[in-house]
């Protein structure tokens, strides 16, 4: 079966944004989540942003890119930025490109 | 340092996929190399591995080799004696200058498109062995292997 990539959605919780990412992240989903994000944090300017992706079960580099991109643009606005409970196969890729020690990543559900 | 896997073994079976370079392919692409990898009962972390591999190695073709324009991705996959697996992902795009240099870890063309420059280190890394032939203005063959644990 296919999983679709590029759903979002936003949780607002104060000056908290979560957002979650749902399926798949590649270079064709990426548009649709990046497109998303942006128009929100643009609009919003949360002082905290934290994405959301232990319901990513795949992600290639075109997902480091997005995720660059989003700390790039909250850092920017003075904004903090974090990865929250990053699924295995995301933690893998961020491991491998050193992602881990630029973009704070923090887990609220117990360690797999 | 990793072992070089030799490919002296007998093909056991093969596939072929031809798919323009159309992003919405990417996904299909990856999913249908590891439909046709599962036969040989591989790990979900094997599989994982592949299909990031491969999903790496079509969006190259889509973005960079044809960008705007709309041309073939050719897909080969060989199941070789052995537990072998060999996919190839060829285009007939514009090719690669410096090779040396696009393999290296974060080195991009097109930081505005986001690229993070981790392709060819997620290629190399989650396979065994991976080659790239490429010629300017001709195209691109990438060669990935990998050997499933018995
Ligand atoms: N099939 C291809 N055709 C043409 N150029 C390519 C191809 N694959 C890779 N490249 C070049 O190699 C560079 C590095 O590729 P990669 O490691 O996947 O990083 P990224 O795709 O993020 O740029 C690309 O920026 C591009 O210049
Ligand atoms: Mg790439």
């Amino acid at each position: 079966m296919l999983k679709r990539g590029g759903t979002v959605e936003f949780v607002t919780r104060g000056d908290t944004l979560i957002v979650k990412v749902f399926g798949e992240i590649d270079h064709h989903s990426a548009a649709g989540v990046r497109k998303g994000i942006d128009e929100k944090l643009s609009r919003e300017r949360p002082e905290k942003v934290y994405l959301e992706l232990s319901a990513v079960e795949f992600m290639d580099s075109s997902g480091l890119g997005l995720m660059m991109g989003r700390f790039a643009l909250v850092k920017q606005y003075g904004g903090s930025f974090a990865v929250l409970d990053p699924s295995e196969a995301v933690l893998k890729i961020m491991r491998l490109a050193g992602m881990e020690r630029m973009i704070t990543v923090l887990r609220t559900k117990s360690k797999i | 340092m990793k072992n070089r896997v030799e490919f002296t073994a007998a093909v056991e079976n093969e596939m072929r996929l031809l798919l323009p370079s159309l992003s919405v392919n990417e996904g299909m692409a990856r999913a249908a190399v590891a439909a046709f990898c599962a036969q040989l009962n591989p790990t979900a972390l094997e599989l994982a591995d592949i299909k990031c591999a491969v999903s790496e190695a079509v969006t190259n073709c889509i973005v960079h080799a044809y960008r705007e324009s709309i041309g073939e991705i050719s897909i080969g996959v060989k199941l070789c004696e052995g537990r072998l697996i060999q996919i190839e992902i060829q285009d007939k795009g514009c090719g690669i200058a410096d090779v040396k240099k696009a393999r290296e870890p974060l080195f991009t063309t097109d930081a505005e498109g986001e690229r993070s420059g981790m392709g060819f280190t997620v290629m190399e890394n989650f396979c065994d062995e991976m080659r790239v032939q490429s010629r300017l203005g001709r195209g691109t063959t990438v060669i990935l292997r990998k050997r499933l644990h018995k």
